[in-house]
C-alpha cells in the first residue's frame, strides 16, 4: 500500500517538472551545439552571429551544421514524444506510439518514394511524409474499432504494417538504387543529413501543432473517459479522435521527415512523464514536448562524441534504451489504463 | 419530461426498440427493468442520440432530440454508462470534466465551474477523496465521483446505466438514497436496474421493458399487483410493510 502522499501531484510538484525540463532543455541545448567531432567553445558561436558568411571555420560549422542538426533533434524529440502521448491517449493503449503502430513506416514509406521522385526538402516532402503517417494511423485505429481488437492485437497489427510498408520501402530502394544512398541512416535515425531546408518547414508544422493541441487538452482528457462517457458530455468523439490522430501524424511525419524512423522516443517519453506527473493532458503535452525535445538532443549529441571521430546514429542509442524499456512495460504496467 | 413517441432503434440492421412509446419526469426515479437484451441500455442511448433512430420521435422538455446538438443534449441529461473506464485522473479532475458541455472552444474551467465541481463532490459523498487518482480508489468511491461528474453536469435529467451493479450492498443502498434525493430536489432520474427489490423499493415509477416494447409503466405497489412481472422474470415480487417502511421482495 502506498503512502496517499505519494498520490498527490499537486501544482508545485508540476511547476518543478517544468522548471526542471525547461533547465534540461537548455543544458540539452548548450551540450548539443558546443560537443562534437569538432568542439565549439562559446566565442566561436557568438562569431557565426556577429560576423554571418565571413565568419570563421568554426563558427560556419556551427551555422550550417551543429546549429540545424542541434534544432532538428530538439523537434523530432518534442514531435514524436508528444505523438506518442497523443496516440496512446486516443487508442486508450499505452505500448501505442508511431513507431510501434507503422505511422513512422508509413511516413518513412513515402519520404522513400519522394526520394525516388527527386523530393529532397522542403514543404512538399514534408507534406508528403505527413499523408504516410496519417494513412498508417488511420488505419491501425479503424482496423482497432472495426474488428474491437485489443491492445495487444492492436500492437501486432502495428508489426505487421511496419513489415509490409518497410518491404514496399526496400522494394523501390532495390530497383532505384540512387535512393539508397541514405537508407541505412534513415532506418535507424540520425540527423546527419538534416538541412535548413527540410528543418523550417518541420519547426513550424511542429510548433503549431503543439499549440494546437494545448487549446484542446480537455478534449483529450474527455476523450480517456471512453467513448460513451466522452459521448454523454457532449463530445463528438468520431470527429475528435480523427483530429487528433490526424495532429498526432503530422508530428510524427515532420520527425521521419528530418530524421527517419526513430524508434522508441514516443513511446519512452510519455510513459517516463505520466508516471512522474499524472495523465492530465496539459501536463503531459507540455511536459513531453521540453523532456522529449531534451531528451532526443542528448542522445544525439552522445551518438556524435562517444566514439568520435567515429559517429553512430542516434536510433541506434534510442534502441538500446529503448527495447528494454518496452519490456519493462510489457511485464510490469501491463500497458494500459482500460481494463480489457 | 423526455418523451418517445413510436421510436425505433437498434444497432445496423438489428432492430432492439420497436415502435416503442414512453415518457419520463422530472422530479422522478423511474426504474427501466428487463431481462438481458430487452433494450434497456439502447433505450438510454437512443434517447441521448448516440444511436439513430430507424423511426418515431424523442423530445426533451418539447425540443425534437434531432434538431438539438451533442453538447445541448449533454447539458439537458446526463449519461452514466455501464463499461467505465479508470482514466488516469484524480477525483476532481474528473468532475470538473461534468463542465465540459457548458463551454465552447477553447475550453478553459472557470472558478465557477470549480465551485460548481466542489459542490458536486460534496452532493456525492467524495469530497474528501477530491485528490486522489480514480484508480486508488474503491468501486463504490469511483462510482460516486461518476455520480459528481454527472452532478456538475448540472442537468435536469440524469441516466444511468445499471448503476449499483458490481457495488456492495452498503454502497448500492448509499446510491439508491443519493438518486432518491436528487429526484426530490427536482431531477428526472431514470436508471436501468437490474436488482427488482432495490429498482422497486427506490423509485416512484417503474418501466417494465420486453423485446424492445414497454409492457409494463406504473408505481411499483401497482406493477407488483399486476402478472407481467412474473410473466416476463419467472418470479413474482411483493410489498411487506415492516412498521413504518415498505420493502419489496421475491415471492417464494
Amino acid at each position: 500500500m502506498k503512502n496517499s502522499a505519494n498520490y498527490y501531484l499537486g501544482k508545485n510538484r508540476i511547476k518543478w517538472l517544468y522548471i526542471a525540463g525547461f533547465f534540461f532543455l537548455g543544458t540539452a541545448f548548450l551540450l548539443g551545439i558546443m560537443l562534437g567531432s569538432t568542439p565549439l567553445s562559446l566565442e566561436e558561436i557568438a562569431d557565426a552571429f556577429r560576423k554571418g558568411a565571413h565568419a570563421s571555420a568554426g563558427a560556419r560549422i556551427f551555422t550550417y551544421v551543429r546549429l540545424p542538426r542541434t534544432l532538428a533533434s530538439l523537434v523530432c524529440g518534442a514531435a514524436l514524444s508528444v505523438s506518442g502521448a497523443v496516440i496512446q491517449g486516443v487508442l486508450a493503449n499505452r505500448l501505442a506510439s508511431p513507431s510501434m503502430i507503422g505511422v513512422n513506416a508509413g511516413a518513412g514509406l513515402a519520404v522513400t518514394l519522394c526520394t525516388a521522385f527527386g523530393i529532397f526538402g522542403g514543404w512538399q516532402l514534408s507534406l508528403f511524409s505527413f499523408i504516410g503517417a496519417f494513412a498508417a494511423v488511420m488505419l491501425v485505429s479503424f482496423g482497432a474499432k472495426r474488428w474491437g481488437a485489443s491492445r495487444g492485437t492492436v500492437i501486432l497489427i502495428g508489426v505487421a504494417l511496419n513489415s509490409l510498408l518497410g518491404a514496399v520501402s526496400d522494394t523501390i530502394t532495390t530497383f532505384i538504387p540512387e535512393v539508397a544512398v541514405m537508407s541505412s541512416d534513415f532506418k535507424v535515425g540520425a540527423f546527419s543529413a538534416v538541412t535548413y531546408q527540410k528543418l523550417i518547414p518541420a519547426m513550424v508544422v511542429v510548433a503549431a501543432v503543439i499549440v494546437i493541441l494545448h487549446t484542446l487538452h480537455n478534449e483529450l482528457d474527455v476523450l480517456t473517459l471512453g467513448e460513451e462517457n466522452a459521448k454523454g458530455l457532449g463530445l463528438n468523439t468520431a470527429l475528435m479522435r480523427t483530429l487528433f490522430l490526424l495532429l498526432a501524424a503530422l508530428l510524427a511525419g515532420c520527425a521521419v521527415s528530418l530524421a527517419g524512423l526513430l524508434s522508441f522516443v514516443g513511446l519512452l517519453v510519455p510513459h517516463a512523464i505520466r508516471r512522474v506527473a499524472g495523465g492530465k493532458a496539459w501536463n503531459l503535452l507540455g511536459l513531453c514536448a521540453l523532456y522529449g525535445a531534451a531528451f532526443v538532443c542528448v542522445c544525439d549529441t552522445v551518438a556524435r562524441t562517444a566514439f568520435a571521430p567515429y559517429e553512430i546514429p542516434v536510433g541506434i542509442i534510442m534502441a538500446y534504451l529503448g527495447a528494454p524499456f518496452f519490456v519493462f512495460i510489457l511485464i510490469k504496467g501491463k500497458g494500459g489504463h482500460s481494463r480489457d | 419530461m423526455i418523451e418517445l413517441r413510436n421510436v425505433t432503434a437498434g444497432y445496423g440492421k438489428h432492430t432492439v426498440l420497436s415502435n416503442l412509446s414512453v415518457a419520463f419526469e422530472k422530479g422522478k426515479l423511474t426504474s427501466i427493468v428487463g431481462v438481458n437484451g430487452c433494450g434497456k441500455s439502447t433505450l438510454l442511448k437512443a434517447v441521448l442520440g448516440m444511436i439513430p433512430l430507424g423511426g418515431g420521435e424523442i423530445f426533451i422538455d418539447g425540443r425534437a432530440l434531432g434538431n438539438m446538438t451533442r453538447n445541448e443534449i449533454a447539458r439537458k441529461a446526463a449519461y452514466l454508462s455501464q463499461g467505465k473506464n479508470t482514466p488516469d485522473m484524480t477525483v476532481e479532475q474528473l468532475v470538473l470534466h461534468g463542465r465540459f458541455p457548458h463551454l465552447n472552444y477553447p475550453r478553459r474551467y472557470t472558478a465557477q465551474d470549480r465551485d460548481i465541481a466542489v459542490l458536486a463532490m460534496e452532493q456525492a459523498g467524495i469530497a474528501d477523496a477530491a485528490r486522489k487518482p480514480l484508480h486508488t480508489l474503491s468501486g463504490g468511491m469511483r462510482q460516486n465521483a461518476y455520480i459528481a461528474m454527472a452532478l456538475a453536469q448540472n442537468t435536469d435529467y440524469i441516466l444511468l446505466d445499471e448503476p449499483t451493479t458490481y457495488l456492495d450492498i452498503g454502497h448500492q443502498l448509499e446510491l439508491m438514497h443519493i438518486l432518491r434525493g436528487l429526484a426530490g430536489d427536482g431531477k428526472g432520474i431514470i436508471a436501468v436496474m437490474h436488482d427488482l427489490p432495490m429498482a422497486f423499493t427506490f423509485s416512484d415509477s417503474i418501466v417494465l421493458l420486453n423485446n424492445g416494447q414497454v409492457i409494463g409503466n406504473d408505481a411499483p405497489n401497482q406493477l407488483c399487483k399486476q402478472q407481467t412481472i412474473s410473466h416476463v422474470f419467472g418470479v413474482a415480487i411483493e410489498r411487506s410493510a415492516d412498521g413504518q417502511t415498505y420493502r419489496y421482495q421475491y415471492k417464494a
